[in-house]
């Protein structure tokens, strides 16, 4: 060998040697609900009796740890570092290390962290790992595209045209880039136009629904029992009662 | 022990480095860790040794070459040069942190000029295996 090698991405394959399916929770724009649904969706999964990962790769502004109400706590250490356990969902964040203190990393850094983390995380056996995507299709998404061979995304998207205009793009860079995709999910529907679902048509990608907007569910954030009562949680077991589903 | 992960990455690169250069045997594993992951030589030493079990045959008569690399810095704001001891690495939590995952120095650790946490690792970050002795399948 003439220069030196970066071992880390050699161990991924074996991290997740136990995992059924990898789905990256991503939308092109930020605030669309990314990290509510992602969340949720594991906890919906965790409690029809999946066995689900939660990686949150939002690791500028991580926040799944907020949604599902877990606290900081440095993962064990031994073969590498074990997922946290919370309410039956194994989670890493970011947050874990850095508490509340800001994370400002460039691309370079961000890929670094990611690399890091991937090479290190013992996953286990599980039905199917989430990614929660950081916003838009930079560095994360890339990193993932080129490291995940088995990786499927699930789109989120609703009706407002720049969120449309925006989701296209990615719809289109993830049908050149041969990506499966699991469908694409409406979230916080305040009207219901067709616009989502006409795009999911556009693309001949699976239309999983609306999410109605819920005025509640910012008090439910971070507390398990008042979110299994929201209207996100219940769509979102609805939906998945038959399993995740499979992709197009 | 997160080293063992890092180690069982090595031993997986070196497999492929091996593959790619037609060797028969591995000989030795140069291999640099970086002084902004605050992992001792001795201990990733132990970690390669501890994971040479079950690994490619080729591997079995394997020694290593530890070092470390000083960590450099440069701040992206004022473009300051520095290195570890210019900043504080290993101050409670924010040293664990780097310790799993370097870039959390951007989390814990300030240009110690301007006080930006905008700053490039130019070396010293992690572990990188820096070259394979070894010998082709004809020797």
């Amino acid at each position: 060998m003439s220069n030196s090698v970066d071992p880390r991405p050699f161990a991924i394959a074996d991290r997740l040697a136990g995992v059924g399916r990898i789905v990256g929770v991503s939308g092109s724009k930020g605030g669309i609900g990314k990290s509510v649904v992602a969340s949720t969706m594991a906890l919906a999964l965790a409690d029809a009796g999946s066995r689900v990962g939660l990686f949150d790769l939002d690791f500028t502004s991580p926040s799944d740890h907020v949604v599902l109400g877990v606290e900081r706590s440095f993962p064990d250490e031994q073969f590498g570092i074990d997922p946290h356990e919370a309410h039956g969902v194994q989670m890493m964040s970011i947050a874990f290390f850095a508490g509340e203190a800001a994370v400002p990393l460039r691309g370079a850094a961000t890929t670094n962290a990611l690399l890091e983390l991937l090479a290190i995380t013992r996953w286990g056996d599980l039905d199917v790992l989430i990614l929660d995507m950081p916003p838009g299709l930079g560095d994360t998404s890339l990193d993932v595209i080129n490291l995940l061979p088995r990786l499927e995304f699930l789109l989120v998207g609703n009706g407002s045209r720049v969120v449309i205009e925006s989701v296209r793009r990615a719809l289109s860079l993830l049908a050149e880039l041969d990506v499966p995709l699991v469908g694409l999910l409406e979230n916080i529907q305040r009207v219901a136009d067709g616009a989502v679902a006409s795009l999911a048509a556009e693309f001949d990608v699976a239309y999983l629904g609306p999410i109605p907007f819920d005025p509640g569910f910012e008090a439910a954030l971070g507390d398990i029992r008042l979110l299994r009562e929201t209207a996100v949680y219940r769509e979102l077991a609805r939906m998945l009662a038959p399993g995740l589903p499979a992709t197009k | 022990m997160h080293e063992l992960a890092l180690a069982d990455a090595v031993m997986k690169a070196a497999v492929q480095a091996a593959d790619d250069a037609g060797m028969a045997r591995i000989d030795k594993l140069v291999v640099k860790v970086g002084e902004l992951q605050q992992i001792e030589k001795d201990l990733f030493e132990f970690s390669l040794a501890n994971v040479l079990a079950g690994q490619d045959p080729r591997l079995r008569e394997a020694t290593f070459d530890v070092s470390l690399e000083p960590v450099r810095f440069e701040c992206n704001s004022c473009h300051h040069g520095y290195g570890r001891q210019d900043v504080s690495l290993d101050d409670g939590d924010g040293g664990e942190a780097i310790h799993f995952i370097p870039e959390l120095s951007h989390a814990f650790a300030r240009c110690p000029k301007c006080g930006s946490p905008d700053f490039e690792i130019l070396a010293g970050r992690g572990i990188t295996l820096e070259r394979l002795e070894g010998s082709g399948p004809d020797e």
